[in-house]
This record gives structure tokens, sequence and C-alpha cells, in this order.
């Protein structure tokens, strides 16, 4: 099957606010795809509603073709990772996945392999209220892959984790994607997001900003320019506008240059005897691009309310 | 999925929290325990009563005047078995493996009813027992009038109010609302709010009430002061709707809610 989710004009309104407005997109087989946004954008409501926790107000999703509720033990198809801590404090790790395996018929010996494969069989009989926010999500993760699933949607994984945590979870996902699994992660975090996933799909206040692949998002948005700051910017940008360059002025008065290189500037400023305080390239990150498509998004949410 | 599975499952999760196991035994304990105490007590005041009192005194009413309380840690048990899902978060781990509702909540009410009903039917007899042993001579045997038919009704008391505080529970989703809820209303009960006599006319049909008088908890019911305008089975009756009523109630909110 190559469309393993499939969200179609999905909505969700609370009461006057909308969470969820009108978002379609597809995940598809053999790759990361990263569902990113902003937080307070709509990713964990979305995925609740792919799960079928939440009901939509419109729309509709499919997972595996039909709805979560229609799927025979569910957990053999679709492992999922919510926010942290859906753990009962008093029960241990071993118990929390044994009674998960119960339910769906999956035989003991993967809870034995899941509590290995996380590294938590040396406290599987703790208390999991005792357990630090890392440990936590590796239960959760832990209960994702109980099933061993051909499909993962995981809300950010990575939170809590120590930076040896997080190379884990990168490479596990990675792994997982290669296996031909349809894996779907949700992050805040875009430079996290660009390092593991193939495919982006960016939200934004509960709609739809991007659906691409992580390379054309990098080429389409990680611009990078030429800087120069000079005492003569009118000669500056008549020079560059001859060489047939075209000039930006950045809010603190240097001189922005997209299409060329440092070496074409430099080469404009000597054929016109011109004085200059800097020439340097910039390259706006990632993080940066990210920020730019999502901020109207966020900037609304913020006067909005 | 199997509903087998589902129970199963729901049974493996009631075991492994400290806490209801301890609120289930804990409900034995004091029944019988409380129950024996109690009744020797009585016996030590009976021996010098005067005859108008022992016409009033009942031997069924002490023997599971105990239940009034132990009822208190059951209620506990039914309300942890649900809110515990809720207040951890835990509730969208188990809709993600058993997404059908229905089967959940089905599975889990199963998954409880059956080791309280297991628990009443040892403790009732053992109450009973226990009781009867503390009164020696004032005591009365298993075939006495009116005897099994309370045995049978507070086999049946306790996994019923169990239902209703867990239904309440359904409704409710957290801990201290349900337990602020029913404790206070069994806790008055038992204090003979069902026989305040201006509002005794709707008290007598909360559960705990109807379900008591065939225990012999309410009441002689040959004084006007306490006599119920229904029978014994018909009391049993109105606490399973009420139980039923709660039940459905937190079914269709379960199922109408976002998790």
């Amino acid at each position: 099957m190559n469309r393993v989710i499939e969200v179609e004009n999905l909505s969700k309104r609370y009461g006057d606010t909308v969470a969820v407005d009108g978002l379609s997109f597809t995940v598809r087989p053999g790759r990361v795809t990263g569902f990113l946004g902003p937080n307070g954008a709509g990713k964990s409501t979305t995925m609740r509603m792919i799960l079928g926790l939440d009901h939509p107000s419109g729309g509709q999703v499919r997972i595996e073709g039909g709805s979560y509720r229609q799927l025979r033990e569910p957990l053999r198809r679709v492992g999922a990772l919510l926010e942290a801590g859906a753990v009962h404090p008093r029960r241990s790790a071993y118990a929390h996945l044994l009674w998960l395996a119960q339910s769906n018929r999956i035989p003991k010996a993967r809870v034995r392999a899941v509590l290995a494969l996380t590294g938590l069989d040396g406290v599987a009989r703790k208390r999991a209220g005792g357990f630090s926010l890392g440990m936590t999500q590796r239960l959760g993760i832990a209960a994702a892959l109980l099933g061993d699933p051909p499909v993962l949607l995981l809300d950010e994984p990575v939170n809590g984790l120590d930076p040896e945590g997080i190379l884990w979870i990168r490479n596990l996902m990675n792994a997982l994607a290669g296996e031909g699994r349809t894996v779907l992660v949700s992050s805040h975090l875009m430079g996290e997001t660009a390092l593991t996933a193939q495919h982006l799909v960016v939200i934004g206040r509960g709609r739809l900003l991007a659906d691409t692949t992580v390379r054309e998002f990098i080429q389409a948005n990680s611009r990078s320019y030429v800087r120069i700051r000079t005492p003569e910017p009118e000669l500056m940008r008549d020079a560059l506008a001859a060489a047939g360059l075209s000039v930006k002025q950045a809010a603190d008065g240097a001189l922005e240059v997209d299409e060329a290189g440092p070496e074409a500037v430099g080469e404009v400023v000597a054929a016109n005897g011109l004085t200059v305080h800097e020439v340097s390239v910039q390259s706006a990150s990632l993080e940066e691009a990210f920020m730019r498509l999502t901020r109207d998004a966020v900037d609304y949410r913020a006067a909005g309310r | 999925m199997t509903g087998g599975g589902v129970v199963v499952s729901e049974w493996t999760k009631i075991r492994t929290v400290p806490s209801t196991v301890w609120t289930l035994v804990l409900t034995s304990v004091l029944s019988v325990g409380l129950g024996y105490l109690l009744s020797v007590l009585s016996r030590g005041s009976l021996a010098g009563a005067s005859p108008e009192r022992m016409v009033n005194f009942d031997p069924i009413f002490l023997a599971f005047y105990s239940l009034t309380l132990s009822q208190l840690a059951l209620v506990v048990f039914g309300v942890l078995v649900v809110s515990g899902e809720y207040g951890s978060g835990t509730i969208r781990a188990s809709l993600l493996a058993v997404p059908r509702r229905g089967l959940f909540y089905g599975g889990k009410m199963l998954a409880a009813t059956v080791p309280v009903l297991v628990m009443s039917v040892i403790t009732v007899p053992a109450t009973f027992f226990a009781t009867q042993a503390g009164l020696g001579p004032y005591g009365i045997s298993l075939t006495a009038d009116g005897v099994p038919a309370a045995v049978v009704g507070a086999c049946l008391y306790l996994p019923l109010i169990c239902l209703f505080a867990m239904g309440m529970a359904a409704m409710l989703r957290s801990t201290t609302r349900s337990l602020g809820i029913l404790l206070p209303l069994l806790f008055l009960g038992s204090q003979g709010l069902g026989n305040a006599p201006p509002v005794k006319a709707f008290t007598q049909y909360l559960p705990d009430q109807a379900g008591m008088l065939i225990m012999h908890l309410v009441g002689p019911q040959d004084d006007p002061r306490w006599a119920r305008d229904y029978g014994p089975w018909t009391g049993v009756g109105i606490l399973a709707l009420w139980a039923a009523a709660a039940l459905i109630g937190g079914y269709l909110l379960l199922r109408r809610r976002d998790a």
C-alpha cells in the first residue's frame, strides 16, 4: 500500500478555537516523514485524530485503508508514542507492557524483546513513576514497538532525551523506515527533523504550510547571500545594479546580494574603487527558514486571542 | 482482538497496581474483623439486657453492619480501577490498544466485577459466621428466617455498589471528584440519612439505602419510622438500576469524549 496514512480536509474545533483547519496530506512507507509546526500548531491533535482518540469535527482520516477503530489488534499494525507519561506511576514497566501485549495477543517474548531494545531491562520491575523523563520516553517507544508494527506515529520522541538518546532514536527511526515501515514523527525543531526525515509536512495554525521533501525544503529555504557594509551605499547599489546583481537593503543599512558569490561582489567593488567595511557570506539556517514559514501563524495566535 | 484478551489485560492492570489490590483486601478484612469485634462487644452488653431490648435485637443487622464501613474501601477500589486510567493518561494507551470503546469498557467492568464477586462470596459468609460466633448464645444459624436472603443480598450488594462506583468514576474521570461525591453519600447513608423524616421519601431510594434493606441495615420494618415503601428484593433491584444507570452514563460519555 502506497498511502498508509491519508488525512483529508481534516478539522478539529474546540468551541470557537480552531485547532486543525482543513488539513490534507498523505504519509508513505519506507521513509521518515517529519510532521513539523510550532507548539500549538495542531500536530498532537492531528495525531490523536489519526489514532481515533479524538473525534474530528470535519473531514476524515484513513490509516491502512480504514479508520483506526476498524483495525483488528491495532498494536500489531500501528505503534504510537504520544505524550510521555501515559503510564500509571505505580505500575512497573514490565506490567505496563504486559497488559498492552495481552490486549492484542502479542507473545510475552515481545515484552522482553522491546525492554532489551530500549535498554530498560534493568529497570523493568521498577515503578514507572520513578523513571526519568528519558526513561519514560524509552518506555513509550518500547510500547510503540511492542507489536512490531509496520506503521509508527511518534509525537515529539526526542523530548527529554539526552544527546545519546537522541542519536539512538534518530538511528532507530531510519532503520525502521529502511525496513519499509511508515514513520511519521512530529517535532517543533526543524534542525533535528531535517537530520532524520526525508519528507516534511509543515503545519501552522492547523493548516498545511508545506508538503515537500527535505532536500527541496532546504534548497528553497536555506538562502545564502553576501552581506556588504559600506559608507557609500548609493554608489555601491548603482555599481552592483550595473553589474546585473539585484540588491536588497537590510534593516541595519547593510546591503544583501542574493545571486552572486563574494568574488563577483569583490570584483565590482574593485572595479568601481569603492570603500567597504565588510563583505561576508551569510546563510540563513533551516531553523530560521522554518520560523519564517510559520511566523504568520504564530503571530496570528499571539495577537488573535 | 478478542474479548478474552481484553479482560485478561484489564485484570493485569488491576493486579499490578498495589492500591487496587489493597483496597480489595481491606474490604474483606474490615467486613470480617470489624463485624467480629462489634458482635463480641454486643454480646457483652446483651448479657444483662432487659427483655424489651432483646426484642429489638436483630442478629442479622449485626452480621452485616460492618459492611456499611467496608463498602467504602470497595468503592475506593472501584473508583481507582477506573480513574487510574485518567489520572495517569493510561486511557490513551488503553484506547490505542482497544479502540472499540464498548469492548474496552465492558472488559474493564468485567475484569473488576469478577474478583469483587469472588471476594464477596467468600467475605459475606465469613462475616456472617464470624459475627454469629462472636455473639455466642445470641447468634443464629445460616438457615434462620431471613438469613439466606440477607447473605445472597449482601453477595449482590457489594458487586453492585462497586459497579455503581465504577460507572460514576467513568463519568467523572477523577479520583478526587468521584470519592468526593461517593464517600459522603455512602457515609451519610450509614449514619441514618435514609431515615431522616422530611427527606426519607427521596433518600430511601438512594443506591445504598435501597440495597441495604435485605441485610436488615435500615431499621426494623414493622416500625413506621423505618418502614420502606418497597420490599427487600425490590431494594436490590433499585440498587441494580442505579448501577446500570451509572454504567450506561459512563459508557455514553466514554464513547463521545475525546481521550
